[in-house]
């Protein structure tokens, strides 16, 4: 397993404690359109993540995050 | 000019740029086509003292206004602003920088430096301008701005014109703080953005806490106190002066529009080098400065709010009252215990929000409707701000109110 498929797997677990509707999960989907994520659920998944990886993601930074894709490589980047 | 000019561009496959607003239109529309008044566009026809005005036609109370202390009718404030208009002319027609200091614009300084008994301070046009212009000069590119999620837009909108990198954390949560302060570069320029009061719900910010986790962290801290200046704390200088963090705060940032009851906002500063943001900061720079007659009320105010005790204490016993007889009658209110002027009553929904609202108007009382994204968690809610001049007859009148409104609505 490598270490983005770890990162993946994480990030999956994550969102499942967020997605109350029960929305099937790609690395395509999009975390406000599809997930219809309010700015605080938002907030405190940004945080469940930051506390997982021991990293800081910044407004600026998540405002570029869209698609769930898209995180795991941005949390990979921010883990150096 | 062409023969065109004047009509509308023509509709080819660009979007309208107002159909990004078209969700907020729908919203309003259903809201006014229930028939209650528009309850962002109550004008106030007279107004008869800080806590009674002719709101279409009818005497009402007035509990949604900002004016804590009362300051907007006191006779040192008028005379001084008469006395101002009679000898500067009506407004100074420049910046702070160029023409647009006049002799007023120091004196207020020197009435707040007395009040917060620090070494500089800074007027500006508005509270919001000294938000925008503080975090967005003080925060530089590879800066953190480390800010309460709940934090008021001028905080936002500081830090949308810097270009620091921003970090939220979750309202009031001291461990959410620290957390986040220890992942951010040691070697990084950090400030952390608190309020005093939060204006939605009424709550104050743990800063005891706060502050001394930022500053551990080699953070600056800002605390902006626009909510309890003049009230809380012994002398008044808000929620840090409360509980005895005020000399740990780098930038307490406040207005003239709430307690000191004109208009203008402020930074005031222990830092030795703050003079030289009266040279960088662009929201102080590049913008009118407030007209004579507008910082002579405010600095006899200020001076005037620095020995108010006793309307302190007043005002502390309408908030408690207020509070506790609002729980009584079954309202759900923002806070567990009154912690300030600002007492929110929460309602189920913006149907029932604006109905009630409504039905208050119709009883002779004005609150605030609130609703997203002003508010927190997508709640609406109706708020209601005290003053120090509400006689204790006035708050058993509201009380009365509420409680017919809300049996009329169903709210109770």
């Amino acid at each position: 397993m490598t270490d983005r498929d770890e990162r993946k797997d994480a990030i999956h677990r994550l969102i499942a404690d967020f997605n109350k509707k029960g929305i099937e999960v790609s690395e395509e989907t999009r975390f406000a359109q599809d997930l219809e994520w309010d700015s605080l659920t938002v907030m405190d998944f940004v945080a469940a993540v930051e506390d997982e990886f021991d990293i800081i993601i910044t407004m600026n930074r998540a405002a570029e995050i869209e698609t769930v894709g898209q995180l795991i490589d941005a949390v990979g980047e921010l883990q150096g | 000019m062409t023969a065109d000019a004047g009509k509308p561009a023509p509709r080819g496959t660009a979007p309208d740029l107002f159909d990004k607003f078209q969700p907020l239109i729908d919203v309003r529309e259903n809201l006014l086509a229930t028939g209650v008044t528009d309850p962002f566009n109550l004008v106030m026809e007279r107004v008869e003292s800080p806590t009674v005005a002719i709101c279409n036609g009818k005497r009402t109370i007035l509990l949604g206004t900002y004016n804590y202390m009362g300051q907007t009718f006191d006779p040192d404030v008028l005379a001084a602003g008469h006395k101002a208009l009679d000898e500067y002319g009506s407004g100074t027609t420049g910046s702070r920088v160029l023409n647009g200091t006049y002799q007023g614009h120091r004196e207020c300084e020197e009435a707040l430096k007395r009040f917060y008994a620090m070494d500089h301070a800074m007027v500006f046009s508005t509270g919001y301008q000294a938000n925008l212009g503080i975090i967005s000069t003080m925060a530089g590119k590879d800066d953190y701005v480390i800010l309460d999620i709940d934090s008021h837009a001028s905080i936002y909108d500081g830090c949308a014109l810097g270009n620091a990198q921003i970090v939220a954390f979750r309202h009031n949560d001291v461990d959410a703080l620290e957390k986040r302060l220890k992942r951010l570069p040691t070697e990084a320029g950090k400030l952390v953005v608190l309020e005093g009061v939060y204006s939605m719900l009424g709550d104050t910010a743990p800063l005891k806490e706060m502050v001394a986790i930022s500053k551990a962290h080699g953070a600056m801290v800002l605390v902006d106190e626009a909510h309890s200046m003049g009230f809380i704390g012994e002398n008044g200088r808000g929620v840090a002066e409360e509980q005895g963090v005020l000399d740990d705060v780098d930038f307490v940032i406040g207005t003239f529009s709430k307690s000191v009851g004109t208009v203008g906002g402020f930074c005031v500063s222990n830092h030795p080098k703050f003079e030289i943001l009266r040279l960088v900061c662009r929201p102080y720079v590049f913008t009118a400065s407030l007209p004579p007659s507008v910082v002579a009320t405010a600095a006899t105010s200020i001076d005037k709010l620095r020995g108010a005790a006793d309307k302190r204490a007043h005002l502390w016993a309408n908030s408690k009252r207020l509070h506790g007889g609002l729980k009584s009658l079954g309202f759900t209110l923002g806070t567990e215990t009154p912690q300030s002027a600002i007492i929110a009553v929460i309602m189920p929904d913006l149907e029932r929000g604006a109905a009630m609202w409504e039905a208050l108007l119709q009883e002779g009382l004005y609150v605030n409707l609130a609703r997203p994204p002003a508010t927190p968690a997508g709640m609406t809610l109706l708020r209601c701000s005290l003053c120090a001049l509400h006689s204790e007859e006035q708050v058993g009148e509201i009380l009365g109110m509420f409680e017919a409104a809300g049996k009329r609505v169903g709210v109770i």
